[in-house]
């Protein structure tokens, strides 16, 4: 088969975090943060000065690095650009929606979560079918 | 739809091709019935991530405000300058995932563990002035929220996975289902059908020869009994010394001179 998406087996990866100021220092102060050599980091923190291009940017070079296995996303975030979580389908990185500190979880704009809903309802109609 | 079903494969309808097309269907039944357990397997497996995605999604809320409000404590006691430390403090991650497989009927799901690569030495000094009780509790909770984050981005891969796992064979399941088993089917009753029309032309030809032998046979044995009787004939007109020939020849005079001549 050959459009299964491939799984690394990784030794070692990174978590990467779109997440506002707060979440971010907790994060990173159990020590998931991480600077390269080119003074990249594997976070990005969000406040009322950031712009959508940059969580766009960050979003795409996220999920396109190698080293990176998870990623964290604020939901307030995400809801910012939500058609790009919405259309990310890869296994790898996994996409996270985290609550945040000062925004409510809501669990109905969970990408995941909806299509986790959707299947329970569509299974149990599937099911009277089979 | 009946259209589809009624196609049948372009084979030549010979008795080989209709023992390859027989182990074609047996093997088309058990491919099926493997991959219908298989989606069968899948399924099931399915429906646990399912249920473990959903209470896990509910109880990361939890652990997120727990490590929020052990922040909140941090930044109360130790000043707000605590996040300007920890935000300078980033080198390297200590804290990271490994990510291995794990093969459920033939799927290859990806499973993260997370694993501290180093002590975080570097910023065991954060709140060395005020706070550090807090700080350190704090981290405490942040590492536990991403324990269960990780778990959660486990599940979450496997679930897409295992979606995509799902359709491809469910589809194949009707594909042979709907398509090849019918297919397969159709070609063997063709060429049953062919065999025995061949069978039965070949019968009445059979049949037609040997009525045609029989005829012949007959003929030939009325032809040599009437060559013998002639012959037969013959002979005893030649002991009489006169030849059957010539006696009908005398015969045809005779009757040409004299009409009342009568035997």
């Amino acid at each position: 088969m050959a459009n299964r998406p491939q799984i690394p087996a990784n030794n070692s990866a990174l978590i990467a975090m779109i997440a506002d100021e707060d979440t971010v220092t907790g994060f990173l102060l159990a020590g998931v943060g991480n600077v390269d050599i080119r003074r990249k980091t594997n976070y990005l923190i969000v406040d009322s000065k950031t712009t959508v291009k940059a969580i766009e940017d960050a979003f795409k070079e996220f999920t396109t690095k190698e080293d990176i296995a998870i990623v964290l996303i604020s939901q307030y975030v995400a809801n910012v650009i939500r058609f790009l979580v919405d259309s990310y389908n890869n296994p790898i990185p996994a996409i996270l929606e985290i609550p945040s500190k000062d925004h409510p979880y809501d669990p109905a704009h969970d990408s995941v979560l909806s299509r986790v809903k959707y299947l329970f309802s569509a299974e149990s109609v599937a099911s009277d079918r089979r | 739809m009946s259209g589809q079903g009624q196609q049948r494969l372009n084979v030549v309808p010979t008795v080989t091709m209709l023992g390859v097309m027989k182990a074609r269907l047996v093997g088309a039944t058990r491919g099926h019935a493997l991959l219908k357990k298989k989606s069968d397997a899948l399924t099931v497996q399915f429906r646990q991530i399912l249920k473990k995605i959903v209470s896990s999604k509910e109880s990361m809320g939890d652990f997120m405000r727990a490590s929020s409000f052990a922040l909140t404590e941090a930044k109360y006691v130790a000043g707000d300058s605590v996040k300007h430390v920890v935000l300078e403090n980033v080198r390297s991650a200590s804290l990271r995932v490994r990510s291995r497989q794990e093969n459920i009927a033939g799927v290859r799901l990806p499973k993260f563990e997370h694993f501290s690569e180093s002590e975080p030495s570097r910023s065991d000094l954060t709140g060395l002035a005020r706070g550090g009780q807090q700080v350190q509790a704090c981290r405490a909770a942040y590492a536990r929220a991403i324990e269960v984050l990780v778990e959660l981005a486990s599940l979450q891969t496997s679930f897409l996975t295992l979606d995509e796992a799902i359709k491809t064979t469910n589809r194949r399941v009707n594909a042979l289902e709907n398509v090849v088993k019918p297919r397969i089917e159709n070609t063997i009753s063709y060429i049953k059908g062919e065999l025995d029309e061949l069978e039965r032309e070949d019968f009445f030809r059979l049949k037609k020869i040997q009525g045609y032998k029989k005829r012949e046979i007959e003929r030939q044995m009325a032809a040599a009994k009437g060559f013998a009787e002639e012959k037969e004939a013959e002979e005893i007109s030649l002991r009489r010394g006169i030849s059957v020939g010539a006696a009908h020849h005398l015969l045809e005079i005779a009757a040409e001179k004299d009409a009342d001549i009568i035997f």
